[in-house]
């Protein structure tokens, strides 16, 4: 019975990412997409990572396909024109092939894998105890790893600014993105007040919840940032100037607090990253509380783009 | 046949699938999008091996599964500055053309946009 789930499920996955390869419209194609990231979370869960699938229902499936919703809506005149340079028969032939092939060395090296499967799970499970969290996810990226953590924070950074330096010169330190006009007593307006307070709750509850169960911050921070996406949408709210200086200071906030504490660790536990015996539970919160605003409004901010207006208002 | 291999193969196909799109689709966004599916399917052929690492009571190797998060959060940083990099061109252009040969774009909004 499970098997034949699974089989549908993979053959369903297969017909949505062909579709949105094929798809004559990119607005059909992004739909596409979207469906194909909520049935990639039920294949996490099949796949045991439940930590994955809610980070792939928030952030694969939601925020990405928003983004690329938003693009082909503002592309859409330029459809045409890039079907016309669409590539001959060989060269679709040549690329069908190259792909095959692709896909078989690959299958063939799925069919190979090791018996049995190296693994750290023992490690994980034998280390855990030391770091006072449940979540073995929760320990890898805030302790055995949170190097990568770490620099996982510094690239979303790095994208935002990225993001705000690709504005015009005169819309430099302005608010991003247009300001929305919803009909204030119409049903966006309605949902984007009476939403946030249950979302804003739920993404506490799965930020807090990741250290013994699945969840973490950055699920909670992108539930976070979809309510204040809403609101923002709704025209309840406007988007931050990029030039304020209480949004830069929570923006590298996360970073900083976790590099101050990863260099306490250089003096009191002999490694950057390192966290003395006995209180590695509540830096690890520190951390995660620091992280949480800053992932909130990166994520936010990415999605609503370089600013489009001047510093002035 | 087992989840993992099952999904393992699915994924290889995935990525076949996003190449195919990421060559022939001359749409910018497009290839944007055919990436996305590339990462995916990388993504869920690593999920898969993780699922093979199931040990210690732990479903899933936690160590890939944790990778697999920041994995996803940085594929969505970079998605987010290739689509504001795109519409950045096609505000300066009015186009959005990758061809080299493609005719003089520096006047916006002109013949093909």
């Amino acid at each position: 019975m499970i098997d034949a789930l699974n089989i549908g499920l993979a053959g369903l996955i297969l017909g949505l990412a062909l579709w949105s390869i094929v798809a004559r419209e990119a607005f059909a194609a992004v739909a596409g997409f979207m469906a194909y990231g909520l049935l990639l979370t039920l294949v996490w869960v099949q796949l045991h990572g439940i930590d994955v699938a809610l980070t792939e229902a928030a952030i694969g499936g939601g925020l990405t396909g928003a983004l690329l919703i938003g693009a082909a809506t503002r592309l859409r005149s330029t459809e045409a024109a890039a079907r016309a340079e669409r590539p001959g028969t060989a060269v679709r032939w040549l690329a069908a092939g190259v792909s095959v092939a692709v896909t078989a060395a690959l299958a063939v090296g799925v069919l190979a894998l090791p018996v049995p499967a190296p693994t750290l799970a023992p490690d994980v499970a034998a280390q855990i105890a030391v770091t006072g969290v449940g979540n073995p996810i929760t320990a890898v990226l805030l302790a055995f790893r949170a190097m990568d953590t770490l620099l996982e924070a510094i690239v979303l950074l790095f994208a935002l600014i990225g993001v705000w330096s690709l504005a015009p010169d005169r819309f430099w330190g302005g608010r991003p993105g247009l300001r929305q006009h919803a009909d204030p007593n119409g049903i966006l307006a309605y949902v984007a007040r009476v939403l946030p307070p249950i979302g804003v709750i739920a993404g506490i509850y799965i930020f807090w919840v990741g250290a013994d169960h699945p969840g973490g911050k950055f699920q909670g921070a992108t539930i976070m940032a979809s309510m204040w996406l809403l609101v923002m949408m709704a025209g309840l709210a406007d988007a931050p100037p990029i030039s304020r200086t209480w949004l830069r200071t929570l923006l590298v906030a996360g970073p900083l607090v976790f590099i101050a504490i990863g260099l306490v660790g250089v003096v009191t536990a002999d490694a950057f990253l390192a966290y003395p015996a006995g209180i590695a539970k509540p830096l690890i919160l520190v951390i995660e509380f620091a992280l949480m605003p800053t992932l909130t409004l990166i994520l936010g901010l990415m999605l609503v783009g370089a600013p489009k207006r001047g510093p002035l208002p | 046949m087992s989840a993992a291999t099952l999904f393992g193969l699915c994924a290889a196909a995935l990525i076949g699938i996003g190449l195919y799109g990421l060559i022939v689709n001359p749409h910018p966004l497009r290839k944007i999008l055919a990436f996305n599916v590339i990462g995916s399917g990388v993504f869920i052929l690593f999920g898969a091996i993780a699922r093979r690492g199931a040990a210690a009571g732990i479903g899933g190797d936690p160590v890939p599964q944790a990778l697999l998060i920041t994995g996803i959060v940085v594929a969505f940083s970079a998605t987010a500055l290739a689509v504001a990099l795109l519409l950045r061109l096609f505000e300066e252009t009015g186009s959005v053309t990758l061809a080299s040969d493609a005719p003089d774009k520096t006047q916006p909004g002109t013949d093909d946009a």
